[in-house]
């Protein structure tokens, strides 16, 4: 499985090559966690526009929106957890409010971080930072979307969450993709449900959708990367020729995409759905698979809440 | 205390230190770096110093300790078991799915775990939330012992909790701060220098007291200087080496989030005889 590959293996490197293109105004901070994100590649090339705050996710937060505010784009690494929850009123007053051109580019998020346990296996953070204006939630679903992603930010102005994760993942975009903010792709089409997930769960999504096709159930399969914007023309039309939508996501169900997907049917298609999703629960120590079974978060799961929410139809 | 004393507590720490590198060794992850830095404290304070009843987790005259540094689990998790509060059987489930050993402490599953750590810098304010807690209950007796590491001072809420602990003179609040040196990153002074840890604490209003923290008499000597001074918070400063005890380990940043595989297990575990 050679060409697996961690979303969070794409943040080093994509800035990497953003500064050998000649993007000087790109930084790096980090808090005590620059190996384990990979911002530590970018700071080996060009120590001085990298800055390790040390174990404080509020002042890197801080410091980025001073940096941002001077003219520079900073790129924040941490965990999920600490780069959201602990620096919640730092990304929301300091970054958002003023709209400053902060991208947050947090690792290890959701179930996958595996043995740490609970309190490290961040499942509420689409949701926080979904809800803060002027802030755009990329989930990519693999190592390419993920690069795409990084450099679509940093072209962009204003501020951006990226969530990166751990756990290796294949590819399930072919090498001519390419990444656009508030797009979502319909990687394969059919009459029956629409299956809508976003970063590990969309390569479950696709093998749930062989699951079903050899049962006779046809489903659309569609990457939801961009939870904000979100692409409403293309869930739409897909959800209204379908007739049910389930959605997919490592996080938890409230709040995340199967609350983005249910606002956006309920306002203009309301229709069967079933949201796979974190239970409202929190995580627990384990091996990365056996926690994404415990969860229900496997291609199994996601089929049979599609087949659910077929019989629905009827 | 006598020698005998001092010779228990120092076996219990090399029998936590064998548990820590086997602990981590079968969960395939986990943190022994900062876990066997902490051995004679923790094994000081359980075996030593603190007042606490294994069968009777809630006894309200306990002394209560919080591991503010919660990705040392693996030795409390050892110091729980040699004392009695759950079987020495259940060390080798740390980290899996199922167990009531966490990645990091959880006190709603654990006996003797006084409350959930793993989010670094909240352990202070949650060892003065008890400790008032004590106070309005009219307990004058026990105290809080909050570990703490080095790295972790870089937190700005530790600093608000160390202005709140000596701002209500909270005498029954005691730190130990695991100076080992190192973070993730690499060394402390490089990563983000906390440098003059006593004297930051002083200016914070605290009593310090620095002591060698794999030295049991030196760190049981500081325990009772510190019991004697109940006026307000007190730090112990205590110098330690990271992954002490094991050759390779020691003092290797490397080793602060990784486990052995079965030949390093094994040779580590022939150093700890
Ligand atoms: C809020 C928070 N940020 C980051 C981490 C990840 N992390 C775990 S241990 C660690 C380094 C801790 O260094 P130190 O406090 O010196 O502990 P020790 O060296 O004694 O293990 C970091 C950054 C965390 N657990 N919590």
């Amino acid at each position: 499985m050679s060409d697996k590959r961690a979303t969070r293996e794409a943040l080093g490197e994509t800035l990497l090559e953003l500064a050998a293109e000649g993007r000087d105004d790109i930084v790096a901070l980090d808090a005590d966690l620059a190996k384990s994100t990979t911002t530590a590649k970018f700071a080996a090339k060009y120590p001085e526009r990298f800055f390790d705050v040390g174990i404080a996710e509020q002042n890197m937060m801080g410091t980025a929106a001073g940096l941002a505010a001077g003219g520079m784009t900073p790129f924040t690494g941490s965990f999920a957890v600490f780069a959201t929850g602990r620096a919640y009123d730092q990304i929301r007053n300091s970054v958002c409010y003023a709209n400053l051109n902060v991208k947050l580019t947090p690792t290890h998020a959701g179930v996958t971080v595996g043995p740490d346990g609970g309190s490290h296996q961040m499942l509420e953070d689409i949701a926080l930072m979904r809800v803060l204006p002027n802030m755009r939630v990329l989930v990519p679903a693999d190592y390419r979307a993920a690069k795409g992603a990084i450099r679509a930010a940093a072209s962009a102005q204003g501020p951006f969450y990226i969530r990166l994760g751990r756990m290796a993942l294949p590819q399930v975009h072919g090498e001519d993709f390419v990444f656009e903010i508030g797009r979502a792709y319909v990687l394969r089409e059919g009459a029956d449900v629409t299956l809508a997930a976003c970063g590990v769960m969309v390569e479950r999504a696709l093998a749930a959708a062989d699951l079903l096709a050899g049962e006779g159930i046809a489903a659309t399969v569609i990457d939801v990367s961009s939870i904000k914007p979100l692409d409403g023309p293309t869930i739409l039309a897909a959800a209204r020729a379908t007739g049910a939508v389930v959605t997919c996501e490592e996080h938890s169900i409230i709040g995340g995409l199967g609350s983005a997907v249910a606002e956006l049917l309920g306002e203009n298609a309301p229709m069967i759905l079933e949201r796979i999703g974190v239970r409202d629960s929190f995580g627990t120590s384990g091996e990365p698979e056996e926690l994404m079974r415990h969860f229900g978060l496997t291609a199994e799961d996601v089929a049979i809440a599609a087949r659910k929410a077929v019989a629905r139809k009827a | 205390m006598t020698g005998t004393d001092t010779e228990a507590i120092a076996a219990h720490a090399r029998q936590m230190r064998r548990d820590i590198v086997q602990m981590v060794a079968d969960a395939g992850s986990g943190h022994p770096g900062g876990s066997l830095s902490a051995a004679e404290i923790v094994s000081t304070l359980y075996f030593g110093v603190m007042r606490h009843r294994p069968d009777d987790p809630a006894w309200e005259g306990r002394d209560r300790f919080v591991l503010s540094k919660g990705h040392a689990a693996p030795v409390l998790y050892s110091a729980l078991a040699e004392a009695g509060y759950f079987g020495r059987e259940q060390l080798s489930t740390l980290r899996k799915l199922g167990s009531m050993l966490q990645g990091h402490p959880d006190m709603r599953k654990v006996p003797g775990v006084e409350v959930s750590t793993g989010s670094l810098g909240q352990g202070l304010a949650l060892a003065n939330g008890l400790a008032l807690a004590l106070r309005l209950q009219g307990n004058t007796d026990s105290r809080v012992y909050c570990l703490l590491g080095d790295g972790e001072l870089q937190e700005g809420e530790v600093w608000e909790s160390a202005m709140l602990s000596a701002h209500y003179d909270l005498g029954n609040v005691i730190a130990i701060i695991d100076r080992n040196g190192l973070q993730i990153d690499g060394p402390t002074s490089e990563v983000m220098d906390v440098s003059e840890v006593g004297d930051k604490f002083s200016a914070f209003g605290w009593f310090v007291i620095g002591c060698d923290g794999h030295d049991v008499d030196s760190l049981l000597d500081a325990f009772e200087k510190a019991s004697r001074h109940t006026d307000g918070p007190v730090a112990i400063v205590a110098q330690t080496m990271k992954g002490k005890g094991v050759s390779f380990m020691e003092n290797n940043c490397d080793w602060h989030g990784r486990a052995p595989s079965a030949d390093e297990c094994a040779t580590a575990l022939g150093e700890l005889e």
